[in-house]
């Protein structure tokens, strides 16, 4: 079972910070191992899945996108249902009610597009505890609504200026913020990053996803799904959906990157596509960088994927086969976008409609007998400003 | 015996390491500062090698490397430097350097070509001891000390499992937090030292926010060397004429901590 015990997955992940990060990690991973097996704690999880986010999230049939598609069968996983509108609530929840049960009472985080922000400053506001989220300057201006929404949850948001002002120089921050406050703050990661436990914890929190999806598609399909496609930035609702079905090799996992202005462009976020194995934010992993080894900036219209690295178990599944990575442009995501508003009454975030463009594509070449589930990770609202900048619609 | 090991046997002398960002203001800058930092009395030069997230540096350094990768500064750039500067001082040079430049250009080259340039040792903050046997036994192949780091908050066990990994000095952390600049020194610095004391032999330097001769002074009292890095990063910030108000700081750290 992976992670290996140092949080190896094959040669990627392990433990890449400064030392006073290491008490910090021993303490976490100690706190983890204490919860897996304690029964209370995951009837609370549960209960509050089901109270408070809404979960199981329903697996919807998506008989007009089909229709469209003239192939396969599609199934919309939705997530963007949950509360907070993502399915970033799984994970925020689960480390929430850890960070709680260790005593720590404030509790920072980084954000992209806004929804592991808002889904950590949620779960702050409703266990009582401080929440501070860091957040690039170019995110808090193209997603300036999630911004609203954290501080109306009680969280301080800190617009993070250094570097390209994105997701990668709020999780800079948010760890100089960790190594220097590291006795009192938990550091509340929203993705399947960073260093061991991170990405195995996150894995855990959000697996919920498959685990349902399994279920519901066997109760409506009486078979397996052929297919599964997600999102990547960080891999976490990626990951989520796929873990539950990695033994299941007949079950094809395609994780969905951001091309940018277009894969050959150099202006894109397609870590596993284009990058090679680098560490960044304590973890080895594929990463875009340069030829120097520098971290290289990377574009998305999604600010959610707008991120040079990707999880390390991703990455693992890249060189073993066991998933298979492509990368889809802005444009084909804006289309996606308005492709199901228009045919299903459903706003994807731009996250998702990646991977609702790519299984549009995927669908037509398939017969109908088989089966395509996309995690529709989240929902589009905070994006529609953004929609309309592309289109030239001014609101 | 290494050369920086050497820096530490002349009998209770209290060694003084200064930090450089390769390339910042200027590599004719660092070509110059290097030797001058020698001459005012420091033991040990570390070089940066800038990296586009340094995560555990503060404002200060972040804004000197980020200058010096405008300046076109690559690993490379910092090697030639290096091999120039160890050509006019004789004090060990290290390299302070996040972890992937380094992987990128590959660990067993990297180290060869230090070795080359006459690097004495790197200090590598993103990189807990033990994590990458292929550096340290690419290091080792090469006569290079890994130095290792350790914090206030390190648990007895960590700190007996880094100092039997150690080599050269232990970097000790003054505080919990990234480099740059700070008005007093932590008070439990004190009952730190004291267990890395029992835990090791080698020679502890106290490094992060030590910014005056009267913070190096009393650093000094309970450790074997002290580290000042975004201070010298500041006075650097008005290009040569600053190179005067740096060999006065210096000189009163010098001073502070004994001849």
């Amino acid at each position: 079972m992976l992670p290996d015990e140092k949080g190896y997955y094959g040669p990627y992940g392990g433990r890449f910070v400064p030392e006073t990060l290491i008490p910090a990690l021993d303490e976490l991973a100690a706190a983890y191992i204490g919860i897996k097996d304690d029964k209370q704690f995951w009837s609370r999880m549960e209960i509050l899945g089901h109270d408070y986010s809404g979960r199981p999230t329903p697996l919807y049939f998506a008989e007009m996108l089909t229709r469209h598609c003239g192939g396969a069968q599609i199934y919309l996983k939705r997530e963007d249902l949950a509360h907070t509108g993502a399915h970033k609530i799984n994970n925020a929840l689960g480390q929430g009610l850890l960070a709680q049960k260790m005593g720590k009472q404030r509790i920072i985080a980084e954000t992209g597009a806004g929804q592991h922000g808002v889904a950590t400053a949620a779960v702050c506001a409703m266990l009582g505890l401080k929440c501070v989220v860091y957040m690039g300057e170019e995110d808090v201006r193209r997603q300036s609504l999630n911004m609203f929404r954290m501080k109306l949850m009680g969280a301080e948001v800190r617009p993070v200026s250094s570097g390209s002002q994105t997701l990668k120089d709020a999780i800079n921050e948010a760890i100089r913020d960790w190594v220097t406050n590291v006795g009192d703050s938990y550091y509340l990661i929203g993705s399947v990053v960073g260093p061991h436990p991170y990405p195995l914890m996150v894995r855990d929190f959000q697996a919920v996803i498959g685990r349902e999806t399994r279920r519901q598609v066997l109760e409506k399909c009486s078979k397996l799904p052929d297919y599964i496609v997600a999102c990547v930035g960080g891999g976490s609702n990626a990951i989520g959906i796929f873990h539950p079905f990695i033994g299941e090799t007949e079950v094809k996992l395609i994780g969905v990157e951001a091309a940018g202005d277009g894969i050959n462009t150099g202006r894109h976020a397609a870590s596993l596509s284009r990058g090679k194995p680098g560490v960044l934010h304590g973890a080895l992993s594929y990463l875009l960088q340069d030829s120097d080894g520098q971290v290289m900036e990377t574009h998305s219209i999604s600010a959610g994927l707008d991120y040079p690295g990707v999880g390390p178990e991703h990455s693992y599944y890249k060189d073993n086969h066991r998933a298979e990575y492509v990368a889809v442009d802005d444009l084909e995501c804006l289309d996606a976008f308005q492709l199901l508003c228009k045919l299903e009454g459903i706003m994807p975030a731009l996250e998702s409609a990646h991977a609702v463009a790519h299984a549009v594509k995927l669908a037509g070449k398939l017969d109908r007998d088989k089966i395509i589930v996309i995690n529709l990770s989240g929902r589009g609202d905070k994006d529609t400003g953004i929609v309309a900048d592309a289109l030239g619609v001014t609101l | 015996m290494s050369r920086i090991s050497n820096v530490f046997q002349k009998d209770g002398r209290k060694a003084l390491i200064a930090y450089i960002t390769t390339g910042y203001p200027s590599m004719e800058a660092t070509l110059k500062v290097a030797p001058l930092l020698a001459e005012a009395g420091c033991d040990i030069i570390e070089l940066g090698i800038p990296f586009s997230d340094p995560l555990a540096d503060g404002v200060t350094i972040q804004n000197a490397t980020h200058q010096a990768l405008l300046n076109g500064v690559t690993v490379k750039k910092c090697l030639e430097a290096a091999g120039q500067i160890r050509r006019k001082v004789s004090v060990p040079l290290v390299f302070m350097g996040y972890l992937n430049p380094i992987l990128h250009y590959g660990p067993e080259k990297f180290c060869a070509d230090c070795a080359k340039a006459g690097i004495d040792g790197l200090i590598i903050p993103d990189l807990p001891p033990g994590e990458l046997p292929a550096l340290d036994d690419s290091a080792a192949r090469h006569g290079i000390d890994v130095i290792s780091f350790l914090a206030p908050n390190s648990s007895d066990a960590r700190i007996k499992e880094v100092s039997g990994k150690a080599q050269g000095f232990i970097y000790l952390v003054s505080v919990t937090g990234v480099t740059g600049v700070r008005k007093g020194l932590s008070s439990d610095l004190k009952g730190f030292i004291a267990r890395v004391r029992q835990a090791t032999d080698l020679p502890l330097c106290i490094g992060f926010g030590i910014s005056s001769a009267e913070q190096a002074a009393q650093a000094a009292e309970l450790a074997d060397g002290v580290i000042i890095g975004s201070r010298i990063i500041q006075l650097m910030e008005d290009g040569q004429k600053s190179y005067k108000k740096l060999r006065e700081f210096l000189g009163e750290v010098r001073h502070g901590i004994g001849g």
